[in-house]
């Protein structure tokens, strides 16, 4: 709620706020409204692998093709690179704009090398047999896992224009605003992630 | 067709001239009218010399007013192509019986029924509700604009892109054939191998951006920007039910879009998601959609339930009766929308539990909203009521809505679902909820906030003509096809063997023609309006004795709305304000912060419309450089961070002196 619309103090015959009114800015709002519709494209990816992730049509399934020790590592990489935003944040607060620029490179390097090793895995079982095509059980192991992939691509397009804008502008207050709105982001995929990891890989290979 | 040589396939995709309908004397016919049409237009443009004017103060224009008035624009043009294929579809049904045949091959019609559907829920109804809440809510609750004034410009010109791509596969290709959800697996590759669904999916997918956005961006909108002291239970019903809108907006479009995308999958990379072999589930498809297509048919109902609620109150001289539970009711129907999305398929067989639950669910909704229209003729009931246009609507839509709604409990009933599924009952029913509600609603909302927008009211014999027309004649047109369906005839047929149900079709038909003139009358009311907008004029700026704050300011209202926010102290704020003896400010203006006119938003959305056009004719180095272009031109736009201005105090004060002139010398005038 609107930090003005909760005051009522004004008395009861003015009837016009006589300054400039200034309502709060809505883009942290706003841009999570976003982040929880995206959760929802997601979640129909989930819902879609929950409801034919068995149907193999007598193709490879989870146990023939996961490889939990890639994966584990891929995870790594996308956990670690959580926490380096967290601390380019922290030096955000600090107003140290060349240790945030600092720690947001190695987020990025750490997003590059998640994206990386998902290409490779991709790659590795389409050379299998095992693409998108092969099973409705692949169909959407792609598309959820790629769908994840592909929002991590763009966080990095987005995290290296950022680093641009903050050398160009300074930690400005736009810049900040969109930082905080970029960590947003990167902290909501990893959520994603750790959805992913547990859902497909570990239940896959248990089933 | 000979073999096409490399290069022309690179070039070119699948895109020929064989694709130009050129053989096709209806669509010639249409291109001809469209195109003549088109070129007076644009020719009267020019001459006016306004294209300066048009797209500085207009297509780059972020002022929500302005958008507002673009979106319904936009939903009046498609009205009428909307409506010329529901003419040709009642026109092929009252002809095609026995050994006539028709004039329209199943081919063509197929693509009538679809492109029917779609344009008047996506490209009607949807700019129709946008554009209201668009211009209507930052008045409502005081503020200078919505929370992110270039997104509004980007989403209106979104869907303005997906309208586009739909009007073009008129003249270039063909539309789907598949009914307006598109249910694989005839929206599959396999049945529909050419290029009318990748139309339809590339159509919806760039509109639903536009959609999105706009639900994200009018949400924080009201949470953010409200007046002070207009608590959540001091706003205005109308601002209430776009709030729930917006919410269901944010929370049923992505799956649209999810599922939309896991179609195009299976149609361009061969996935099995809805397939028949490979493990494909094609009830999944009819599922995911329909938890969008429920929620979606709440998202365009609400908020005219809103604006019934601002009428009625307004024309019965009286409060809203019983708000608290008019927003209760509101809120409990977007909870409830998301929990019956199974009725639309109760002959899926998901066994007796399942149906029962989602028909029970189903029935529950007709009390809130039973609850809304007690509300509604308990303020009604001794009212001063004043029978102005936006009232007649209001009063047709109660009488229509009502019957609508209880064959809507009807079909919930699971065992008379399975008589009446995809029948022309259903059909009835749900023009009869739409037309009664939204559409009645929309005609409300027009004729209510005209004078707002304009700075004069719409002529009122021609507003009685056109509501009459379509009262009237939705009746002729729709009473036929719930006897029809009780008979059993199903939906989406081109062609009819038993003679005995010509005159039926034959009458809905003359209704259909009666809609016709109702449409055409409103065109003549706006046109005979504007020719006499002098004898229309009204200054006052609250022609209606209205009772919200959107009537606070002048008609048409400054770029800012409000020289200075109102401070809000009742639901009613502004008969409040009225009733309390306030005063006008007539000095003191500060200086009035406002967002920066761009273009950013009209070319993104041509890029992103380039981008669809490409995909549906697999112009693949067309479809990578659009979607390059289109990351590159977001990008460049992020660099611009000069996205305000001020309008100074003097000029505010200029503009306001003007209004008080005017003001006084009315009051000169009345005493």
């Amino acid at each position: 709620m609107s930090a003005h619309a909760a005051e009522t103090t004004f008395p009861p015959d003015s009837f016009y706020d006589t300054g400039e009114h200034h309502p709060q800015n809505g883009t942290m709002l706003g841009f999570w409204l976003y982040l929880m519709s995206d959760c929802l494209i997601f979640a129909v990816l989930f819902a879609m692998y929950g409801v034919v992730g068995a149907n193999y049509a007598a193709g490879p399934g989870p146990k023939d093709l996961f490889d939990l020790g890639l994966v584990a590592v891929n995870t790594a990489m996308l956990l670690l690179s959580s926490i380096t935003y967290g601390f380019a944040m922290l030096e955000m607060a600090r107003g140290r704009q060349n240790a945030v620029l600092g720690w947001l490179a190695i987020t990025g390097l750490f997003g590059l090398a998640f994206v990386g090793l998902e290409i490779y895995e991709f790659a590795h079982f389409i050379h299998e047999g095992a693409g998108p095509q092969r099973s409705a059980f692949l169909s959407a192991f792609f598309a959820l896992v790629g769908t994840h992939g592909l929002h991590v691509s763009f966080g990095i397009v987005w995290l290296v224009v950022l680093m641009v804008q903050v050398r160009k502008m300074g930690l400005t207050e736009p810049n900040r605003r969109r930082l905080a709105c970029l960590s947003l982001f990167w902290h909501f995929l990893d959520v994603i992630w750790i959805g992913v990891f547990t859902f497909v890989y570990l239940m896959g290979v248990l089933r | 067709m000979q073999e096409r040589s490399e290069l022309m396939q690179t070039l070119f995709g699948r895109l020929t001239l064989e694709a130009i309908p050129y053989h096709d004397p209806i669509l010639v016919g249409t291109f001809m009218a469209t195109a003549i049409l088109g070129m007076s237009l644009l020719a009267y443009i020019t001459r006016k010399r306004a294209w300066g004017t048009l797209w500085n103060d207009w297509f780059c224009s972020i002022d929500h007013k302005k958008i507002g008035v673009m979106y319904m624009i936009l939903g009046i043009v498609m009205l009428l192509r909307g409506f010329a294929d529901a003419i040709m579809m009642r026109a092929q049904q009252a002809f095609a019986f026995g050994d006539s045949m028709g004039y329209l091959p199943p081919h063509h019609y197929d693509q009538i029924f679809t492109a029917h559907g779609v344009i008047m829920i996506f490209f009607v109804a949807m700019p129709f509700v946008t554009g209201l809440m668009n211009y209507v809510v930052p008045l409502q609750i005081g503020a200078r604009d919505v929370a992110f004034p270039f997104l509004n410009n980007f989403s209106f010109w979104m869907t303005t892109a997906g309208a586009v791509l739909v009007m073009m596969s008129l003249f270039v290709g063909e539309f789907a054939q598949t009914g307006w959800l598109a249910y694989p697996p005839l929206s599959g590759i396999d049945y529909s191998p050419t290029v009318g669904v990748d139309y339809y999916i590339w159509a919806l997918q760039i509109a639903g951006v536009g959609t999105l956005l706009s639900g994200v961006n009018l949400l924080v909108t009201i949470v953010k920007m409200r007046a002070p002291g207009m608590t959540l239970m001091k706003m205005p019903v109308f601002t209430w039910t776009a709030l729930c809108t917006n919410v269901l907006i944010v929370a049923a479009f992505p799956v649209l879009t999810a599922v939309l995308g896991l179609l195009s999958l299976d149609r361009y990379v061969g996935t099995n998601f809805f397939t028949n072999d490979f493990g494909g589930n094609a009830m999944m498809y009819v599922n995911l959609i329909w938890i969008w297509g429920h929620p979606e048919v709440y998202i365009l109902i609400l908020p005219l339930f809103g604006v019934f609620s601002e009428v009625v109150s307004t024309f019965s001289g009286k409060r809203l009766f019983g708000y608290t539970s008019m927003v209760y009711a509101t809120v409990v129907i977007t909870i409830l929308s998301y929990l019956v999305w199974l009725h639309h398929f109760f002959t899926m067989g998901s066994g007796a539990s399942v149906n029962s639950f989602f028909g029970i669910t189903t029935m529950i909704i007709s009390i809130p909203t039973g609850a809304k229209m007690f509300n509604w003729l308990f303020t009604m009931y001794r009212g001063r009521i004043k029978f102005d246009v936006p009232m007649l609507w209001t009063m047709g839509f109660m009488f229509t809505f009502v019957i609508g709604g209880m064959t809507g409990v009807l079909l919930a009933v699971p065992p008379a679902d399975f008589v009446l599924h995809n029948s022309l009952f259903l059909i009835a029913h749900f023009h009869n909820v739409i037309i009664g509600g939204v559409v009645f609603g929309v005609f409300a909302g027009i004729n209510y906030w005209f004078p707002k927008v304009a700075g004069f009211k719409l002529d009122e014999y021609w507003g009685k003509v056109s509501f009459w027309f379509w009262l009237v004649g939705f009746w002729v047109a729709f009473a036929p096809l719930y006897v029809l369906g009780l008979m059993g005839v199903t939906r989406r047929v081109s062609h009819f063997e038993d003679m005995t149900l010509q005159i039926w079709f034959q009458i809905a038909a003359v209704g259909a023609v009666l809609i016709g003139v109702g449409i055409l009358a409103f065109l003549v009311q706006i046109f005979v309006s504007i020719r006499r907008r002098d004898s229309l004029r009204d200054e006052t700026g609250d022609p209606w004795n209205g009772r919200t704050p959107e009537w606070a300011t002048s008609s048409p209202p400054p770029a800012y709305n409000f020289a200075f926010t109102p401070r809000v102290h009742d639901q009613d704020a502004w008969y409040d304000m009225k009733r309390r003896g306030h005063q006008r400010p007539t000095s003191g203006f500060v200086d009035i912060h406002m967002p920066r006119n761009t273009a950013a938003g009209i070319v993104l959305a041509g890029i992103s419309m380039l981008c669809g056009f490409a995909l549906i004719w697999h112009i693949w180095w067309l479809a990578a450089a659009s979607f390059f272009g289109l990351i590159a031109a977001s990008i460049i736009h992020t660099f611009n961070y000069d996205r305000d201005y001020h309008i100074h105090a003097d000029e505010v004060s200029s503009v306001e002196d003007q209004r008080t002139r005017k003001l006084s010398a009315l009051q000169k005038a009345g005493a």
